[in-house]
């Protein structure tokens, strides 16, 4: 936010949050159903890539949904 | 900090193929990071229309804000990479330039320090010697400041290069420009308000792409305990887990300094004339809404800044741990092994999957342009404020308008990439310019704290004193370096012993030069007239009204806060001892 007025940054990096958990969670749980990586990463049986994709979408969509800037203009009006 | 560059740039010779290549999701990762960061610019561009939206954020950042930003625009990338490097070779020691050597000074900034540079409404820090002391001090400050800010961007922009050609096989043009070109565009269409914004961005993004290593690391070796079980392993006989146990002798430890050293020069001296005067990052909290935001700014910074070792220090000893053998430069060009310069990417490409790899690629990126937004503003406004208004009101007799200092504001951020990108291409020509460029910034930083503190603290010190104390403290500095560069063995009476390395003649100098600047500072003040006390109203301790904060409960008080910060920063250190 700037001052009063304005989109929050707290939004901004909850949309790109958002975006990266989507895209990674979605590239880590087809890597897990179909895997086709050539390189081998160590402690691949855990799927860390899948928690740390959840792990974005739920702290994106928490920014995202508590700084949306629709919420301002319903309270304002 | 940039203490260690030159280990970095040891990369420079470094062959061999890239370490890892990215897949199509990691590619989309980094794109979609530019498109944001340019995106927030031209969102923030409507924001930015007086001077004081331009250079200092509209003064309207929140402490989180303010505290995030102030702690990003100093973690660059060559930061994560060397600093990780740093371990793997020096072990948990690399921690002190983190704990000692930045959290008592970003408190102490923030509790004692800041209600002058706010209060007294200066833009910057040359801009606050100019109310204190005149002309001369700021003058030579700013100069100075001016220029080894873009040039020590440009050298971080080169190192940033190679890093990306070796760790991705990317063409050095190619990192060269789209990263700058990305960061002028921000910065000139938001100022610092986009700079400010895009770091918070870039600190989170660092974070969450660094994270991926010690989390997976740790699971790997079974914990703190078996990572130091392994190391043990690998390593018998040597101690990479202690920060203070081996710091009794300058031969105990391989950094070879000694733990005065240390205390004195770091934690004293290096640390506080860097968080305290260093304009640098000192701007970002000047951007505060309020005294008490730009109170608390770094101490939420220093509550991050204590956390980073956890992205940067734990990833070089779980190397340690799980993939010994990592030699020095030298013998990785001789044996074609890898160098523990490469610590970090090498971690990454063993643990990060598809996606996880380009946040952590995007990490190093963001960990760059945050630095690089850092400098080029700060110069900005440094160059317009402090040297170009001075001479515009002597040659033109008036001042310019608001409107005149924002576009040349803009200028001067377009002059300051293209600045540095000439100094990235002039270090790719002459190696060794790095060398004196950073031993140039040097010289200025201890001086420059002792003539701030004394200013601020001590109404008696007068302009003359002020000047010469900085003169002879940067004078000091420059003849103690050109003596142990003429004569290599008068390293034993400047750093106290001839097992000394590099890194403690570094601290001991600035020791010594912040000496002799507060001896000659007070010498020439007792042998001046001082400047009338209603005139060091809202500048000096003891001739300014602090707002109290005694209406304010216990729990939102900055002070009980920085006690919070410094007991945690003391168990860190008994902790890991």
């Amino acid at each position: 936010m700037v001052g009063n007025k304005g989109i929050s940054i707290w939004f901004f990096i909850g949309s790109l949050l958002l975006i990266y958990g989507v895209i990674i969670t979605a590239a880590n749980v087809y890597e897990m159903i179909h895997p086709t990586m050539e390189r081998q990463v160590v402690l691949k049986n855990i799927n860390f890539g899948v928690w740390w994709g959840i792990l974005l979408l739920i702290i994106g969509f928490t920014y995202f949904y508590t700084f949306r800037p629709w919420k301002n203009k319903k309270t304002n009006k | 900090m940039l203490n260690n560059l030159a280990s970095h740039l040891n990369l420079l010779f470094s062959g061999g193929g890239s370490i890892i290549s990215l897949g199509w999701v990691d590619s989309l990762i980094i794109i979609v990071y530019f498109l944001f960061v340019l995106g927030i610019g031209w969102y923030l561009m409507r924001f930015t229309k007086t001077g004081e939206d331009f250079f200092l954020a509209g003064r309207d950042m929140t402490a989180w804000i303010a505290g995030l930003s102030f702690v990003a625009a100093n973690l660059g990338s060559l930061e994560l990479m060397g600093w990780a490097a740093a371990s793997y070779q020096y072990g948990i020691l690399a921690a002190h330039w983190y704990w000692i050597g930045a959290i008592p000074a970003m408190l102490f900034l923030g509790i004692i320090m800041m209600p002058f540079y706010y209060i007294s409404k200066t833009h910057s820090v040359p801009g606050y010697l100019k109310l204190r002391f005149g002309d001369g001090a700021s003058m030579l400050s700013a100069v100075s400041f001016g220029f080894m800010t873009v040039f020590m961007s440009g050298i971080n922009m080169y190192s940033m290069a190679i890093v990306m050609k070796v760790v991705l096989g990317w063409d050095i043009h190619f990192s060269i420009w789209v990263s700058s070109i990305t960061v002028m565009v921000y910065v000139v269409l938001g100022g610092l308000l986009s700079a400010i914004f895009n770091e918070v961005l870039q600190f989170m993004l660092i974070w969450l792409g660094a994270l991926v290593i010690p989390v997976i690391g740790l699971i790997e070796t079974g914990g703190w305990s078996g990572m130091v079980a392994r190391i043990q392993h690998n390593f018998a006989g040597g101690d990479y887990t202690h920060l203070w146990r081996t710091m009794g002798s300058f031969q105990d430890n391989p950094m070879g300094i000694h733990w005065t050293g240390i205390v004195f020069g770091l934690g004293l001296i290096i640390s506080f004339a860097y968080w305290t005067t260093d304009f640098l990052v000192v701007q970002r909290v000047l951007a505060a809404r309020d005294l008490r935001s730009a109170k608390m700014a770094p101490i939420i910074g220093a509550a991050f800044k204590m956390m980073v070792p956890f992205i940067v220090i734990l990833p070089g000893l779980l190397g340690l741990a799980v993939i010994p053998g990592l030699v020095g430069e030298k013998e990785a060009i001789a044996t074609g092994a890898h160098s523990y310069n490469e610590v970090l990417p090498l971690m990454l490409a063993r643990y990060a999957g598809p996606g996880l790899l380009g946040l952590g690629v995007t990490a190093l990126i963001a960990g760059f342009m945050s630095g690089m937004a850092g400098n080029v503003s700060a110069f900005a406004t440094v160059w317009t404020y402090d040297i170009y208004k001075p001479v515009h009101l002597k040659l033109k007799g008036t001042e310019g308008t608001d409107a005149h200092y924002v576009k040349i504001g803009r200028w001067c951020t377009i002059i300051g990439v293209f600045v540095s990108i000439g100094t990235a291409y002039l270090v790719q020509q002459f190696a060794s310019i790095m060398d004196y460029v950073q031993a140039l910034f040097s010289f200025f930083v201890a001086p420059l704290f002792g003539t701030v503190i004394l200013g601020m603290l001590w109404k008696r010190t007068t302009k003359e004193g002020g000047f010469w104390g900085l003169f002879a403290g940067i004078g000091s500095s420059i003849a103690m370096w050109a003596w142990v560069k003429i004569d290599p063995s008068a390293l034993k009476i400047i750093a106290l012993s001839e097992h000394a390395k590099d890194m403690a003649e570094n601290m001991y100098r600035a020791l010594w030069s912040w000496i002799i600047c507060v001896l000659v500072t007070v010498i020439v003040s007792y042998m001046t007239k001082p400047k009338p006390e209603k005139e060091l109203i809202g500048l000096v301790r003891g001739c300014t009204d602090i707002p109290s904060e005694g209406h304010l409960p216990w729990f939102k008080r900055p002070i009980f806060w920085a006690s919070l910060v410094f007991v945690v920063f003391l168990a860190l250190n008994i902790i890991f001892w």
